[in-house]
This record gives C-alpha cells, sequence and structure tokens, in this order.
C-alpha cells in the first residue's frame, strides 16, 4: 500500500491524477468507514501541506483552508458572524474529534448530520476546489447534492472555505441531541441577523440541518422575518405560521419527522432571538 | 512519476512517551493498533475504532486526538503521549492518577486511560479548571461504570495531597487493584496474547433468520492462505451451550439454520495481517432468509425456534398471594396503565476479548468474564474435554454487567488452539459485541394496582411479556424474578403476577444488572404515583405508608425479622423531598417553558440466585515464610470484589488488609467463589471470606493456646500473637505442610439459606432483599421536549457498608445506567450496533449524585452486609419519569423518553 504525505498542493494534485486514491486529513469519517480494515488504496494525507491550513481574511473575504481543524476554528479570534460557526465547532463529537477534524472533511462527507453545515450555509459560504483543470469555486448549497455526495470530481480536492466579511453580523447555533456530548443532532440551527438602530432585523439568514438530505436555507423564513422587530414575541409571531416547506425530516433512531420539524420551528425562534441578543 | 515512486513511508519514526521510536507498519494502519500491537503500548484502549469512545485518546504534540482515527503516518515526527507514560514521568500525570486512585475515579479501568490522558491535555492549559471545562475536555470519553462523578472530582481535586485510608471492614479504602488501572499497566482481555498468537474471527449471519449452506472450505481456505477454518462439524463436544440447566440451546456453531442476526456460522484462523485484511462476505456461505419474528407479538406467527417451546414461549414465571382480583373490587382507587422498554445494551467499553492456548493435554482460556467456573463447566461440553483439561483465567475485566457472563469469544479460540496447538487470539468489533452480546430483555407490562381510601395498597395484578431473544441464555431466571419483585418493596397483600419469555429472532437477552426488575419498577413506580395523586397523599408519604417492614410478609409470604430498610430509605430522603418540592414550585411559579419536576421511587432486589443452591468458597493459607495468601475467585469487574473480600478476610482473621496477598481470580488457583451476579458477590463470598478468616484464626489461637482478643502479626517465617498474657511466636518452619503451598490453610463455603417456590411462587427465594428509595430533580423544556437532570439523590440500605467509597461507586455507576435506560437507550437489531446511534450517558449527562447510605444490618450477610449492583439503578428511571409527569403533566411509558416521546406526550395531555 501507499502512504503520502504531500507538502504542497501542486504534489497532492499530481498524485491524484488519473489514479483512485484515498484523501486522508484528520481522519475522524476517513477510519470509521472503513469499519476494522486497513485501507489497501493509496492513501494522501493532507496534513502536512501548510497551504491548506489557518483563518485568514483578504478582500473581503474570510478563507478557512481546508485542514483547518474545529479547534482551530473554535479558539481563533472571529468576529460576531462567526459565533454560530464557534459554537458549532464546540458541538462538533468532543475535543478529540474536534482536534483532528477539519472545516473541509465536514463538507466533504456530507452528512445529513454535519455540524458545520448550517452556519456556513447561513453566512453564504462558498467551496473553494482545485483540480486538474485549475481552480474553480462553488456555493456551499451546490457541493453538496445529497446524503454522502459532492459535486468533487475525480481528482479534485477542496482546499477552503470563503466566507464573505460582515462585520456588522451577529450569529448563533443551537444544536439539539438526544445527550450531551459525542451527538448526532435531531435537529440544528444557524442564524445570522443583522440588526438597524430601530430594533428591526435588516437581515436575517436561518438555515436547519438534520432535517432533510442537506441542511437547507429557508428563504421564506428569513423573509417574514426581515424588518421584524428583534423581540422575542416578535421572532415567535413570525415563526408561527413561517413555510419550513424546504426541510424533508425523516423518521429515524433519533426522532420523529414530526418531532424534528416541531422541533426546528422552536429552535429557529431560540436561535435568530440568541443571534439578536449578541448584537445588543 | 509514478505514485509508487512518491513518499511511500517505509517505517514511521516518532517519539513515544518520550522514547524515539520507530514502528514497521503499513502507514494507513489505525495508530491504535500500531501503538498496540507494535510499539506495545497496551495501555492504549480499543472501544470502537470510530472516535465514538475515547478510550484509545493519546496525546499527539500535545492535543487529545484519538489514536483509532489518526494514521500511523500521520504521527511522523510527533510526539505521541500515552497514559503509561504520563503517570509514570509527567507531574500533573502522576499527581492525576494520585488523586484517581483516591476518589475511586477508576471503576473497571478500561476508560481510564482516555479520561486521563484526555484530562492531562486539560491540566495543561488550566490548573484549576471548572466543572464545565471538566465535562467538556472528557466529553469524548464515555465511561460506563463510575457515573462520571467521581472522575470530574479527581480531575477538580488533583492538586490535593490527601491521605488514604487503609483497613478492613467499614473503611473507605482506595481499591487493592486500583493502581494498574490508574497507571496504564492493568491487562484486560485484549491485552494478554503472546506475540505469536494467531488471529481468529467469527463469520456471521447477515439475516434476521435465514437456513445457509456451506461452500467449498477446502477450497477457500487454500486460496486465502489461512491455518484454520471452523464449522459446526468441527466441534468435537456437544455443540450446545446456555447458563441455565435445561436451557442449554445455542449453539457455537449454527448448523443449518441461523436465528438471529450475528449468529456465528464458521471462523477463520490464520495470522492477525492475514486474517484482519479478508473480506468475510467473500467467505463461501450461502444464505436463504427466512421469516422473522422480532417482537413477541410477531412470535406465534412463525415456526417454532425451539422444539418443545409451544408458540415461542421460552417459559412462564407465577407468583399469587390472596385473591387480587376480588380485592380489586374493594379499592377505593385503581390506577393501570401499559408500560414498555427496549433492549437494552450493556455497552461495558471492552469488547468481548480472549486467547487460548493448548498445554499439553489441557486448554487455557485468558479473558474478561464474570463467570470464569461456568464458563469452564461450558467449554467441557463443548469440547468433550473434561473439565479438570480446562483452566480459565480471567483477566481485568472492562465492565461487565451481566453480559459476560455467558461464554461469547471463549468456544473459538479454545477450539481453534487445541486443534491447532498455537495460541489464538479474538478480539469483537464492537458492531460484533453489540449485534450479538446478550442484552436487557424488552418488557411489555399491563399493571393495575388498587388502594384504600387510608392510601394502603389493597391488591396489585402484573402481567409482564418479555423478549427473550434467539436463546435462553438467562431469560428463564427474568421469568421467574420479576413476580417475586413486581410488587416493589411495599406490602401486597393480594396479588398475581405472571410474567413469560417469549424467543424471537434477535440476539438473546440474558443477564443485565436487576434481571427484569428495573423493567417492572417502571410499571408499578408510576402507578404509586398515580395512586398518591388520586388520593392526595403525598407521593413520599403514600410509598413509606405501605413500605414493607420486619415482620411482614412479601408477595411470596416470606418474613425478614430485621434488615427491612425500605421504610428507613424514605425517612431518610423526607428532607431532600421536601427541600427539592418546595424548590420546584418556586421555580415553576416564574412560569415559562422550561419546569422543574421532582420525582421518587422504591426498589428492591433479591441477593442471589432463586431459591437455589449458589455456594462460594474462598480458600487461605499461611505459608512458612510469614505470607498470608488468600485465593480469591470472585471476579471483579469493576465493582470492587478484590478489595471488598480482601476487607472482609482481613477483618475476620484480625490483621491488617497490607498483610494480605491476593492470589486469583484462576480456576486452577481459587475455589469457585460463583458468578459475579445478582449482587452475590459481598453476601455470599464475603460470607465464604468471613468464615474462611474466622476458621484460620481460630487454628492460630489454638495452636497458642490464646484467647479470641489475641491480636496477630505475620512475618519472617513465624506468627507473633500478643494478648494479656504476653506474647507467643509459633514458628512456621515446625509446622508439617497442610496442603500443597501453606503450612496452615483454611477453605470455607458458604451458602445462602432459601426455600423453594410452590406452585403459586410461595416460599423465601432469597436469603436477604437490600433496598432503595430514589429521587431525581430535573427541568423539562415544553417547547423541545428535553429534559435536564439537576440532581439524584440516592438512599441505600447496604446492611453494612464494607467500604463506603465503593458503595458510592457502585450508586453512582448505577444511577447513570438508570439514566440511560430513562432517556436515550434502544438497542435497534440492525440499527444501533454501534456508540453513535447507541447512545450511553455521556459526562454532561449525569447530574450529582448524592449517596445516603443506611446500614440496617442484616441476619446472614457479612458483618451485616447485603449486596448493592442491582438495587442502584433499579430505582433511578422510574424516578426520572416520575419527575417528568411531575414537570409537566406527561407520562412517557414506553421507554426511552427522548426528546421527541416526551414532547408527544406533553402536546397529548394538553390536547387531552
Amino acid at each position: 500500500m501507499q502512504f503520502h504525505r504531500p507538502e504542497t498542493l501542486e504534489a497532492a494534485l499530481h498524485l491524484m491524477a488519473g489514479q483512485p486514491v484515498r484523501i486522508l486529513a484528520g481522519g475522524t469519517d476517513f477510519f470509521p468507514a472503513l469499519g476494522g480494515r486497513t485501507a489497501t488504496d493509496p492513501v494522501i494525507d493532507l496534513s502536512r501541506i501548510k497551504g491548506l491550513n489557518g483563518i485568514s481574511k483578504s478582500g473581503g473575504v474570510w478563507r478557512f483552508g481546508a485542514t483547518t481543524t474545529w479547534s482551530e476554528i473554535r479558539d481563533a479570534n472571529l468576529p460576531a458572524q462567526f459565533l454560530a460557526l464557534q459554537q458549532a465547532a464546540r458541538e462538533v463529537g468532543s475535543i478529540q474529534i474536534q482536534n483532528a477534524g477539519t472545516i473541509a472533511g465536514n463538507l466533504c462527507n456530507a452528512s445529513p448530520a454535519a455540524d458545520g453545515v448550517p452556519p456556513l450555509l447561513a453566512l453564504d459560504a462558498e467551496v473553494e476546489i482545485a483540480g486538474p483543470a485549475g481552480t474553480r469555486v462553488l456555493p456551499l448549497d451546490q457541493f453538496i447534492t445529497g446524503v454522502r455526495r459532492t459535486a468533487l470530481q475525480p481528482g479534485e480536492m477542496v482546499t477552503a472555505v470563503l466566507v464573505p466579511d460582515w462585520p456588522a453580523c451577529h450569529s448563533a447555533f443551537l444544536k439539539l441531541g438526544a445527550r450531551r456530548y459525542l451527538v448526532i443532532s435531531i435537529a440544528m440551527v444557524a442564524a445570522v441577523v443583522e440588526c438597524a438602530n430601530d430594533g428591526t432585523f435588516t437581515y436575517v439568514a436561518v438555515s436547519v440541518g438534520s432535517c432533510s438530505a442537506v441542511a437547507q436555507r429557508l428563504t421564506a423564513v428569513e423573509q417574514t422575518l426581515n424588518g421584524a422587530r428583534a423581540e422575542p414575541d416578535a421572532i415567535r409571531a413570525c415563526l408561527e405560521k413561517a413555510d419550513l416547506s424546504p426541510l424533508t425530516p425523516i423518521d429515524d433512531v433519533r426522532a420523529s419527522a414530526d418531532y424534528r420539524l416541531a422541533a426546528a420551528r422552536e429552535l429557529i425562534a431560540r436561535a435568530v432571538l440568541m443571534a439578536a441578543e449578541e448584537g445588543n | 512519476m509514478a505514485l509508487a515512486d512518491m513518499d511511500d513511508m517505509q517505517g514511521v519514526t516518532f517519539r513515544l512517551n518520550g522514547q524515539a521510536v520507530r514502528v514497521d507498519g503499513p502507514p494507513a494502519e489505525r495508530l491504535s493498533y500500531a501503538l498496540r500491537e507494535r510499539a506495545g503500548a497496551k495501555d492504549v484502549k480499543v472501544g470502537c475504532d470510530a472516535g465514538d469512545c475515547g478510550a484509545c485518546t493519546v496525546l499527539i504534540d500535545g492535543n487529545p486526538v484519538c489514536a483509532c482515527t489518526t494514521a500511523l503516518g500521520q504521527v511522523e515526527g510527533a510526539a505521541v503521549e500515552t497514559q503509561a507514560g504520563l503517570a509514570k514521568d509527567d507531574e500533573i500525570g502522576k499527581a492525576l492518577a494520585d488523586s484517581f486512585q483516591r476518589h475511586q475515579a477508576a471503576q473497571c479501568g478500561i476508560c481510564t486511560p482516555g479520561m486521563m490522558v484526555s484530562a492531562v491535555g486539560l491540566l495543561r492549559q488550566q490548573d484549576a479548571p471548572s466543572e464545565e471545562a471538566v465535562m467538556d475536555a472528557l466529553g469524548g470519553v464515555l465511561c460506563r461504570c463510575t457515573g462520571y462523578r467521581k472522575i470530574i472530582d479527581a480531575v477538580m481535586d488533583v492538586g490535593a495531597r490527601a491521605e488514604t485510608p487503609v483497613g478492613g471492614v467499614g473503611v473507605p479504602m482506595a481499591r487493592i487493584d486500583g493502581l494498574p488501572k490508574v497507571s496504564g499497566t492493568e491487562r484486560f482481555g485484549d491485552d494478554v496474547a503472546p506475540e505469536d498468537a494467531l488471529t481468529l474471527r467469527v463469520v456471521r449471519s447477515p439475516y434476521h433468520h435465514a437456513t445457509f449452506e456451506l461452500g467449498d472450505l477446502d477450497a477457500y481456505k487454500a486460496a486465502t492462505g489461512l491455518d484454520l477454518v471452523l464449522t459446526a462439524k468441527d466441534v468435537p463436544g456437544t455443540n450446545c451451550f446456555g447458563v441455565i440447566p435445561g436451557f442449554e440451546d445455542q449453539p457455537m456453531f449454527a448448523e443449518g439454520e441461523t436465528l438471529f442476526k450475528g449468529e456465528a456460522v464458521a471462523a477463520i484462523v490464520g495470522p492477525a495481517d492475514l486474517v484482519n485484511g479478508l473480506e468475510l462476505a467473500d467467505f463461501p456461505v450461502t444464505f436463504e432468509p427466512l421469516p422473522h419474528a422480532l417482537l413477541p407479538k410477531e412470535a406465534a406467527g412463525i415456526a417454532d425456534l425451539h422444539q418443545g417451546r409451544a408458540q415461542n414461549v421460552m417459559c412462564r414465571g407465577f407468583v399469587k398471594r390472596g385473591e387480587a382480583e376480588a380485592a380489586m373490587t374493594e379499592a377505593a382507587v385503581i390506577a393501570e396503565g401499559s408500560f414498555s422498554t427496549g433492549f437494552i445494551e450493556h455497552g461495558y467499553i471492552e469488547p468481548e476479548a480472549a486467547f487460548a492456548q493448548r498445554v499439553g493435554d489441557r486448554i487455557e482460556v485468558h479473558c474478561c468474564t464474570q463467570a470464569p467456573v461456568m464458563n469452564k463447566e461450558g467449554l467441557a461440553v463443548l469440547l468433550g474435554l473434561p473439565k479438570d483439561a480446562i483452566r480459565i483465567v480471567p483477566t481485568a475485566v472492562g465492565g461487565g454487567f451481566g453480559s459476560k457472563l455467558d461464554l461469547t469469544t471463549q468456544p473459538y479460540v479454545a477450539l481453534a488452539a487445541w486443534l491447532l496447538d498455537r495460541p489464538v487470539r479474538i478480539t469483537y468489533s464492537r458492531t460484533e459485541s453489540i449485534s450479538t452480546s446478550t442484552k436487557r430483555h424488552p418488557s411489555e407490562i399491563t399493571m393495575r394496582i388498587g388502594a384504600d381510601a387510608d392510601g394502603n395498597i389493597v391488591a396489585a395484578e402484573f402481567d409482564g411479556t418479555f423478549n427473550t431473544g434467539a436463546y435462553a441464555s438467562w431469560g428463564p431466571t427474568v421469568a421467574n424474578r420479576v413476580p417475586i419483585h413486581a410488587s416493589g418493596p411495599y406490602k401486597t397483600p393480594n396479588y398475581v403476577a405472571r410474567s413469560a419469555g417469549i424467543h424471537t429472532n434477535t440476539a438473546p437477552s440474558g443477564a443485565f444488572r436487576g434481571f427484569g426488575v428495573p423493567q417492572s419498577a417502571l410499571a408499578q413506580e408510576p402507578l404509586y404515583d398515580d395512586l398518591a395523586n388520586a388520593l392526595d397523599i403525598d407521593r413520599l408519604e403514600f410509598r413509606r405508608r405501605n413500605a414493607l417492614r420486619n415482620g411482614d410478609p412479601t408477595v411470596t409470604g416470606q418474613v425478614f425479622e430485621n434488615g427491612m430498610g425500605i421504610a428507613d430509605c424514605f425517612d431518610i430522603l423526607e428532607d431532600h423531598w421536601k427541600r427539592a418540592v418546595a424548590d420546584a414550585e418556586a421555580f415553576n411559579s416564574k412560569g415559562g417553558r422550561i419546569r422543574r419536576g421532582v420525582g421518587i421511587a422504591g426498589g428492591w432486589y433479591g441477593c442471589g440466585n432463586t431459591s437455589m443452591s449458589n455456594p462460594s468458597t474462598i480458600r487461605a493459607g499461611v505459608a512458612a515464610d510469614g505470607r498470608v495468601v488468600l485465593h480469591q475467585g470472585a471476579t471483579d469487574i469493576g465493582q470492587g470484589s478484590n478489595t471488598v473480600i480482601t476487607q472482609i478476610f482481613a477483618t475476620a482473621l484480625g490483621v491488617p488488609v497490607t498483610t494480605i496477598e491476593l492470589i486469583g481470580p484462576d480456576t486452577d488457583l481459587t475455589p469457585d467463589a460463583g458468578k459475579t451476579s445478582a449482587s452475590r458477590q459481598t453476601f455470599i463470598t464475603g460470607n465464604a471470606a468471613r468464615l474462611c478468616g474466622e476458621a484460620l484464626r481460630a487454628r492460630i489461637l489454638r495452636l497458642a493456646n490464646v484467647s479470641d482478643a489475641a491480636e496477630l502479626e505475620f512475618g519472617a517465617g513465624e506468627i507473633r500473637i500478643a494478648d494479656a498474657t504476653g506474647e507467643h511466636r509459633i514458628a512456621l518452619s515446625s509446622l508439617a505442610a497442610d496442603g500443597e503451598a501453606y503450612v496452615l490453610e483454611a477453605v470455607e463455603s458458604y451458602d445462602p439459606p432459601t426455600l423453594p417456590l410452590d406452585e403459586n411462587g410461595q416460599g423465601s427465594p432469597y436469603a436477604v432483599f437490600g433496598t432503595t428509595a430514589q429521587m431525581a430533580e430535573l427541568e423539562v423544556d415544553l417547547a423541545l421536549g428535553t429534559v435536564k437532570l439537576l440532581k439524584i439523590t440516592a438512599a441505600h440500605d447496604v446492611g453494612k457498608a464494607i467500604n463506603p467509597l465503593l458503595v458510592e461507586g457502585q450508586v453512582q455507576g448505577g444511577v447513570a445506567q438508570g439514566i440511560g435506560l430513562a432517556l436515550m437507550e434502544e438497542f435497534l437489531p440492525g440499527r444501533t450496533e454501534n456508540l453513535h446511534d447507541y447512545l450511553i450517558p455521556t459526562i454532561g449527562d449525569v447530574p450529582p449524585i448524592e449517596t445516603l447510605i443506611l446500614e440496617t444490618g442484616d441476619e446472614h450477610g457479612p458483618y451485616g452486609a447485603k449486596g448493592l449492583g442491582e438495587h442502584c439503578l433499579i430505582p433511578t428511571a422510574p424516578a426520572i419519569l416520575n419527575a417528568i409527569k411531575d414537570a409537566c403533566g406527561a407520562r412517557v411509558s414506553h421507554l426511552p423518553a427522548t426528546p421527541d416521546k416526551v414532547l408527544a406526550a406533553i402536546r397529548a395531555g394538553r390536547d387531552a
């Protein structure tokens, strides 16, 4: 078997060209997928490529390198728009998983319950992809195409997650599970808001995970909340009849579909309020 | 440039606990495997291979990560630290080991490496972390024994320098076998195989019910290069095992038909790298699925799984006292309901593991087990060997809770090692462990209880159906035990209880802490709340009014003249109860979406086998050099029997605990102390240890011709005996040999006095019952149905606490399992076969637990001690469910009370 630790992106792309390989970064999804076996395909470990790691801002865009770990995101000094992402980072599995698991791995694994996806969706994140034909950028909602499916083509890999700089926004994330740690969520919600001086919302982004094959932005909910007062009663009034139709939850071992919808509605109200209160 | 030319690592060099090492292995291999099998770091434990349990946590360049989700090649050039290195050389690690031992933060010890390594990672960042910070840091490590609270205490108390007491009965000493657990030198089932051992894997059925045909096994063996392929035709003895006489019905390998998903059809044996690399799906076997039943209500619709068990009814249990039906018509109020629970997985962090080697005409099996002598007897039948040809050497056991009583891995490695004359090892994967080991019986219960206007119970009727799975295992025990216990520890003059164990196409249900009693308490205790509320009597007072007292007959007509301590348990809870009820009222008066509730429940459990002989024997000797050696055969699965039995023996002999040298368990070296189950070791083996210590003491006193007031001191080839007449010395070299190894030896047995039950279940099934009452305080989120536990207060009458520290450990661990039963756990065959879909409580799910120890004594127990292991979890789940109802009016009758079920119950109540 082959195990490669390239130190540059170019070397990694070269190794990937024309051959089936397994990409390894944090390993937190790589190994569970193998069961008890050891990989026999060639493995490319990305963790030595310095250019893939770290958080930076340039030209109004935040760049999260593909192998940036959840611990690095959790502990970084980031502006308020990223509080939801940092709260999600804190909820990824456990400290052990946060120390190893990466932001791009969370997206590429494409689990309906990926903790990182709702906050990034609500932040209009884009995915930077490198491959044999060069680099391309896809909106996150076009990158994850289904359960365990992404738009990655053979020979391609994610190099970064890009997020626009929204200095006036605040955010919040809520994860609901049947236990405190190490839990796959029943439902989770991220909210990103901006409030005017008069206490009304001028911008609201809401996304919900674990309630559909791919986490969803709820544009109808966002429109309803836009212009509303950032107060509990007003938020709840907006949500009472809000359209959650992009959500298509299922019954599974964690909860019933009906419950997921009810919980999502409640969590949206709480997350939007939390985000608004962050701004006060 | 070809792919193979670049960067293909040939050997990985890194620092392991400060030493430079080079490990030759596939660089994509899991670091956990490479550390254990190639670098000798057996202190790194493997519980799941999926990042779900954290047992394999190591520090890589200072950061805690799971070694099972890290590739060996990724640590090239890194610094890797493990528990053994930290406990030996790191100042924080050493202090932490000391604190873990002092607080009894390790019970079985299998999660301890992960806990300690994670804690060192935290303590290097913060020297005085908050409780929340400790929880966040340790939230990725699962523990099934301790209930986590003592682990939190140990981490937060790491700097303290406190003396640890050491002593006999009544002294809260640290566990005698604790040091290896906190220093990384303990050896569990997967840690003991010699390097040249071959590896065995089991081929299993992927269907709930199927017939199968084997293909060309010789061709498969030749093509793969395996050393051995085993199937049913290779079993030299009778291909059948079990635990209850007359119910041995489970084959080691299925013969043409498999009855549950995961049943063994074959095994393959060869070098580890070969066997682990094979796809078991390629094994030459063809299955043909058959109709299956997963629920008791479906069982009558399929063909009988076992001859002679018509309609798939395995057996029934029955207890009748008075005339329940007639008395019920006189009741002022009646409460009734239907309740159900699902399969509960034991969830020990150590999967089943064993290695076997042939020694001449004998076979030795080293394994994690709760029942070495039963294992020996079962293997003799399967292998067609005399019992004396089999030696079972229990390793440290990384949690058991009932499931490691039954044979699992042992027959396969024993047979392979016997045939090949080479050591053979096996370790179950987590999925294999969950899908094939025994489970707590799912229950479907209907119950009706009536009380008079003064709040006295007049009658109870109980009907329970228990899904016993494909094979009997301990199902008959559950069917028999439940009707005896389903009244709870309360006076119930008119009573009828029926139980049935029904076969289905699932993994066998077996023994799990409580043997069906936790399930029956989940019907009886909620109904007690309904009765109390209907009569407007305080819920604690209602229970106390009906509590069994000394002299009252139980539902089997048994009368205890002393030691029936349930009323004392309610008494001691009363102040806590009043405080908690007032707190909840004050909180709820503020309104809002969060409501607080308080619940209470009682419980009891008869220690030892039901109306059956179950003796324990203890042997001890004084060697010619003055050593006092205790042959202790009770397996310590974390509960503390090594410590408790030694404390009892030392007290009986009249010497300090430190005088005693402990041997065993080992079926060649220790007499039969029975199985570690049914809360029997402290009571029964403890009594044997007391008798043995007393007998040895009596012999010594006779030799010296002194009174019982004399004090003994052993050492340097003599016994020094001091009494009022002065000091006497017995030169041990002057004594003739007594047995093979000693100059003075004593062997004593104890079998608890019980009487058989008659056709109405009347009789004296147990020599002693232990009793408990627990109280839960919690908050329910009315909009989400989530439950947040605030506190559990647990009162336990243990007769006499041999070791109060270990009592607290048992209580806290049992409560944590009760929390899991109440709120999150359910095994669904084929669906929740890992530790991220099957949820057990994490460190953030167990609230503070206050343990109130009562010592009312006991007629039979050693120094008045009763058993405790099972009792701890019996009242927890019903207390939680009663608290949920108190908080929000919602009765969840079908467990687990996950948020969706709680919310549905809240809405059903609101709409009703």
